[in-house]
């Protein structure tokens, strides 16, 4: 497998176009880009975090529960 | 018979809302990403003799749920999201008009990247695993991981810049300036 880390070195800083005039206002723009991209990541994963565990999912662990059998009385009867 | 630690079983419920969440970046569907959920709940109670206590559990369940996701990847391809995209459908709020705006540009440019990068990304910069874990996950080195998270950084930078500048204008700050002087 050709792996992913050669192609990592081919893409570099410096192989990118040399664009001098706007060389600190795409510095910045891009580090402020960068800084977008890490909230709309999260802001996009923590909707569906926080829609909590749907109950399809709550049925099925029951379901799951319900399987591996009722406690007996022996295991499940001291409180 | 399995009867199943209780703290082990609480333990994999609070793991659900981000397996969601990973499965959505992963299939681009949230039906799918529910089936796979489900998939990987079932495999995961019936293997759980194989997991080791005091071990990762949330880092156990997305690496069944990704190994699931991959063997159906052979079959079926990613289906492509509608121009909304899998994480619009699951949208609870309503962002302010500039805030959606910019939340499309990201989600189309997040359809753009290589799988292996946007799943290396999401498990780094949103579900909150390190280097090392997302490695384990991916079954791949953590150099790897590195190498995707970063191409994956710098390709959404580039995508993001265009769009800005389209729905801009790189010269948005001098127009204004000129439109200024005239009136």
């Amino acid at each position: 497998m050709n792996d992913d880390q050669s192609e990592g070195q081919s893409v570099t800083a410096d192989s990118l176009p040399h664009t001098p005039i706007r060389g600190d206002r795409a510095t910045a723009l891009g580090s402020d880009i960068q800084a977008k991209i890490g909230q709309h990541l999260r802001a996009m994963y923590d909707d569906v975090v926080r829609q909590g565990v749907p109950d399809r999912f709550m049925d099925l662990l029951s379901q799951l529960d319900k399987n591996a059998g009722p406690k007996t009385s022996e295991d499940g009867g001291s409180r | 018979m399995s009867q199943f630690d209780p703290a082990l079983r609480d333990e994999i419920i609070a793991a659900i809302p981000n397996l969601r969440a990973f499965a959505i970046s992963l299939s681009g569907s949230v039906d799918r990403a529910d089936d796979l959920v489900q998939e990987t709940l079932l495999r995961a109670f019936a293997n759980i003799s194989s997991f080791r206590p005091g071990t990762n559990l949330p880092a156990w369940l997305f690496t069944i749920l990704r190994n699931l996701f991959r063997s159906e990847y052979r079959k079926r391809r990613r289906e492509v999201p509608d121009s909304d995209g899998a994480f619009a459908a699951t949208l609870t709020t309503n962002p302010d008009q500039a805030t959606h705006l910019d939340f499309e540009d990201f989600r189309t440019a997040l359809d753009k990247l290589p799988p292996d990068q946007r799943e290396a990304l999401v498990l780094v910069g949103a579900s909150g695993f390190s280097y090392e874990e997302a490695a384990d996950i991916c079954q791949c080195a953590v150099g790897t991981i590195k190498s995707r998270v970063n191409r994956a950084r710098k390709r959404l930078g580039e995508l993001l810049a265009i769009e800005d500048a389209e729905d801009f204008g790189p010269d948005k700050t001098t127009r204004a300036v000129l439109a200024a002087e005239r009136a």
